[in-house]
């Protein structure tokens, strides 16, 4: 199926994901698009990982499994950051992250 | 051959495109759209590497289930028609000197790099060796990623419910909501 592409095209294509998830990170203010650069930034690691394994190592499975766990922890993560983001945006009324500046209740 | 080269060069336009829009929309829910094109051209890219599985969890789970999370906590947080201010000019130029720069630095380091594929016959990957791979303790097993994994599963989902859930009676007679 992936013949006539090389590795490099891959991997260069996971850096500029990577790297626009970090721009999206450091300039977003909003917890929720912060997460949402976030998950970009963990998709370019998974392309990385599956294109390593599909054309370095095709006789092993450690890159697919890799993958299969980092989405599990993404989907978690998700889950308790969202949690998260609802519970301040209850005490505070705003999900900015330079609006939240207090831990304490 | 010809074809496989179009269908890449498609699906990464599509990533890349999608995700500068997803950094950059000023609209919040164009800007979760615009993450799920992102997921959904990555499982196409996995279906070109011939990971049908990891192809369907992806749509299954990014675009199915963590898409929809943030949608509904975006609705439940935003108004739906709501503006970012636009990010600082120094702000963005910085990040993107930084990011610019470290995407040049990897690549140059990916394009100088001489990899090397083996000869080694490449495995077929159907759900019967993902399943016995997952559940067996030989060499090539993985149960211990397997139950840590199951164990992480279980904290978050009673993690999230526990901090997204009110607090108790003694709590809600604090004022709670800041108003504005």
């Amino acid at each position: 199926m992936s013949t006539g592409i090389p590795v490099q095209y891959f991997l260069v294509l996971a850096t500029i994901m990577f790297f626009t998830g970090i721009y999206g990170f450091l300039t977003r203010r909003n917890l929720i698009t912060m997460l949402m650069s976030v998950e970009l930034i963990l998709n370019a690691v998974n392309i990385n990982f599956l294109a390593f394994n599909r054309y370095l190592y095709p006789h092993k499975l450690e890159g697919m499994f890799f993958s299969l766990f980092i989405i599990a922890v993404a989907a978690s993560e998700a889950a308790v950051a969202i949690a998260i983001v609802i519970n301040i945006y209850r005490r505070f009324a705003t999900i900015n992250v330079e609006d939240v500046n207090e831990m304490k209740h | 051959m010809i074809s496989n080269q179009i269908m890449f060069i498609l699906f990464s336009a599509m990533i890349i495109v999608f995700s500068i829009l997803t950094v950059t929309s000023r609209k919040i829910l164009r800007a979760a759209v615009y993450l799920l094109f992102v997921l959904v051209s990555t499982s196409g890219l996995y279906f070109m590497l011939d990971y049908q599985f990891l192809a369907a969890v992806q749509l299954t789970l990014y675009a199915g289930g963590i898409v929809v999370l943030i949608i509904f906590s975006i609705l439940l947080t935003s108004h739906i028609s709501q503006k970012f201010e636009p990010t600082g000019i120094m702000k963005s130029v910085f990040s993107a000197i930084a990011s610019i720069a470290g995407a040049i630095l990897a690549i140059i380091t990916i394009l100088d790099y001489n990899f090397s594929a083996t000869a080694q016959a490449a495995k077929e990957v159907d759900m019967r060796l993902i399943g016995n791979s997952l559940l067996s303790v030989d060499y090539d097993g993985y149960i211990l990623p397997f139950e840590v994994i199951s164990v992480l599963l279980l904290a978050a989902m009673i993690a999230a419910i526990v901090i997204a859930k009110r607090g108790g009676p003694e709590k809600s007679e604090l004022p709670t909501l800041k108003q504005e």
